[in-house]
């Protein structure tokens, strides 16, 4: 992992998500239910499924387009995020091997049929995870959660966690590069100089805590944390959010694909 | 390791995620109850701190490969169970929001492997009775050592049965517990050894800053082993009940491909009650119409190669080339519709 790249990229998806379009300005609710809706719908296919995940690739069109989001951003952290899903699907072809498809006379077994909808799946929830934060704002998630009954120390948590991540990270940052200028090689970078990194940067923590506290203390603080922005759904989130569900159960339901497809045939 | 969307069925990702839900309620509750409004910060800022050690890379010694910290350990160390769930959870989230680490449905699952059983297992039923006699170095460090392996050989044994009973993926178990558990234990050793050093660092480095924390948690005081061993197994037996219900209702996985492919489900169902009301349900929303009857009924697509038909009954050449046809057709229509909205956009402005 590369630190500075990794940061770079958490405060461009912070920056992506103060944009002003129309996915923007739609209700936190409306793009967390919405986005849950999706990830569900996507994932509850059976396994052999290809074609009818198909036409869930319009929602991440549309939200890229509209939402004036860089699609090669995106696409590339996707690539690179954790491969957990890919490592365990490839074990797919191994284990079942009996055709299921034939395409134009090359036979494919089940396996990796069964594998390219995994990939599928993964590319599909992976986009919607990452345009879900990249059109709205972590704060507005967090409130978006608390209005949907999530216990507030959660949301306070959430909300501190992420305020204190972009200092802790870039004290992180110097503490890194100064390892870095005094290794050589592999020198230098091995576990017990890592404890000990971690270790002061753990003692700065803690000091920091105690600060804030008492800069806290100082301003009124008695063990509350009050909200001030409030949002209200307008019309326009219960026009997305009824669209979404329709269009999700009209692509779960009905096999497009084969429907189109079997109409151009019979064009032809 | 982290689970994935990808791997899961909605109803094991749903399940998780109610225990997840559940347990971050409960811990919430606990807190608030006792809160020294001190762990607000604190919490808050320890959180960031585990979120930016994670992504500090070093060398483990001997492999020449780079590993990087969990945390999970060190939290409840410090902050106790209860503080320290909700500061896994909150971390675990960012990371699903900006790192898309596993995804937004599978979080309830990563929540669950990487928050429950150090915080809930392996912190009040291995870690605080060896280090309750006294906390030299030596005793830190066999007590992390065996408590980080635990909760990561818990883990990692979660992952494989959540993958398993969403049947996504074609791994035996036998081979697929092979792989996840000597992987998780590497990780183990070096995560115990590096829990260890931390918590020593500190407290040679500011012993009283560790006391102090320690005073001012919620609950360090007794938590009853028995009722945790209970609630656990509470939980496991909702669990099990739950999903192996599901299980058995939804022609799930291999089943419903069964079923896709030779028109009729091959294994016999009781259909009563709930389970033919749950059927009738799945069959008016799931079933995919025209897909495979439909070609049936007009054989004269059938004639694509002809000998090898015999071989591989269940290839049916008509639906392949109308799939393919009709996904380049949805294809082109998505992207017709993104760039064509970006077009429309630009004229606009």
């Amino acid at each position: 992992m590369d630190f500075d790249k990794e940061y770079f990229n958490l405060g461009f998806l912070d920056t992506l998500s103060y944009k002003d379009t129309v996915i923007h300005r739609l209700d936190p609710r409306t793009k967390v239910i919405a986005t849950f809706a999706l990830i569900i719908t996507v994932v509850s296919f059976p396994k052999y499924e290809i074609t009818g995940l198909i036409p869930f690739f319009l929602f991440p069109a549309m939200i890229f387009s509209l939402g004036d989001i860089p699609v090669w951003f995106i696409l590339k952290k996707v690539m690179v995020v954790s491969v957990f899903a890919v490592f365990i699907g490839i074990f797919n072809p191994l284990f079942d091997t009996h055709v299921r498809l034939d395409l134009f006379g090359i036979p494919v077994s089940g396996g990796w049929v069964s594998f390219f909808s995994i990939l599928m799946k993964f590319f599909l929830t992976m986009c919607s995870a990452l345009l879900l934060i990249s059109t709205t704002s972590f704060p507005g998630i967090c409130h978006a959660l608390q209005k949907l009954r999530i216990p507030e120390i959660f949301i306070s948590q959430l909300l501190f966690l992420y305020r204190y991540i972009f200092v802790l990270v870039e004290e992180t940052l110097r503490m890194v590069r100064a390892r870095d200028l005094r290794s050589f090689g592999k020198k230098g970078r091995g576990i017990s100089i890592f404890v000990n990194l971690i270790g002061t940067l753990f003692i700065r923590t803690i000091e920091r805590a105690d600060r804030i506290y008492h800069a806290m203390l100082s301003r009124g603080f008695s063990g509350t944390i009050y909200y001030v922005k409030r949002d209200r759904l307008r019309k326009a989130d219960f026009v997305c959010l009824f669209l979404t569900g329709m269009v999700l159960i009209l692509f779960r339901t009905y096999d497009l694909v084969s429907f189109i497809g079997k109409q151009t045939e019979r064009i032809f | 390791m982290h689970m994935s969307d990808a791997l899961l069925s909605p109803v094991v990702g749903a399940t998780l995620w109610a225990g997840t839900l559940g347990t971050i309620a409960y811990c919430s509750k606990k807190i608030k109850e006792n809160l020294d409004e001190k762990m607000i910060p604190l919490m808050g800022v320890t959180g960031a701190f585990i979120f930016a050690a994670q992504m500090v890379n070093f060398t483990i010694p001997g492999t020449g490969s780079s590993g990087h910290l969990g945390g999970g350990m060190i939290l409840a160390i410090i902050l106790g169970p209860y503080a320290a769930f909700i500061v896994m959870a909150s971390v675990l989230t960012i990371q699903a929001l900006f790192f898309a680490d596993g995804g937004l449905l599978a979080l309830g699952c990563n929540i669950w492997n990487l928050g429950i059983y150090p915080c809930f297992i392996a912190y009040p039923l291995i870690y605080k009775p060896i280090v309750q006699k006294g906390m030299t170095p030596k005793r830190i460090l066999i007590a992390s050592l065996i408590s980080v392996f635990v909760g990561l050989q818990l883990g990692a044994f979660s992952v494989v049965l959540q993958t398993l009973l969403s049947g996504r993926s074609e791994l035996p178990f036998i081979t697929f517990v092979a792989l996840m558990q000597p992987i998780h234990f590497a990780i183990g050793v070096v995560e115990g050894f590096i829990t260890a050093g931390v918590i020593n660092y500190m407290r040679a480095a500011r012993p009283e800053l560790l006391e102090s924390i320690v005073d001012s948690r919620p609950l360090s005081p007794e938590i009853k082993t028995k009722k945790i061993v209970l609630v656990l197994l509470v939980i496991v037996i909702i669990t099990g009940g739950i999903v192996s219900w599901f299980a058995s209702t939804n022609p799930d996985g291999l089943e419903w491909a069964i079923e896709r492919v030779y028109g009729k489900p091959e294994l016999p169902e009781q259909e009563t009650g709930i389970t033919a009301l749950l059927k009738a349900v799945q069959e008016r929303t799931a079933f995919l119409p025209g897909y495979t009857f439909k070609k049936k009924e007009v054989p004269k697509e059938q004639k694509i190669p002809g000998g090898d038909e015999n071989a591989w009954p269940n290839v049916e050449a008509g639906t392949t080339i109308s799939g393919i046809l009709g996904s380049i057709m949805m294809i082109g229509l998505i992207l017709l519709v993104g760039f064509g909205i970006k077009a429309i956009k630009k004229k606009g402005t």
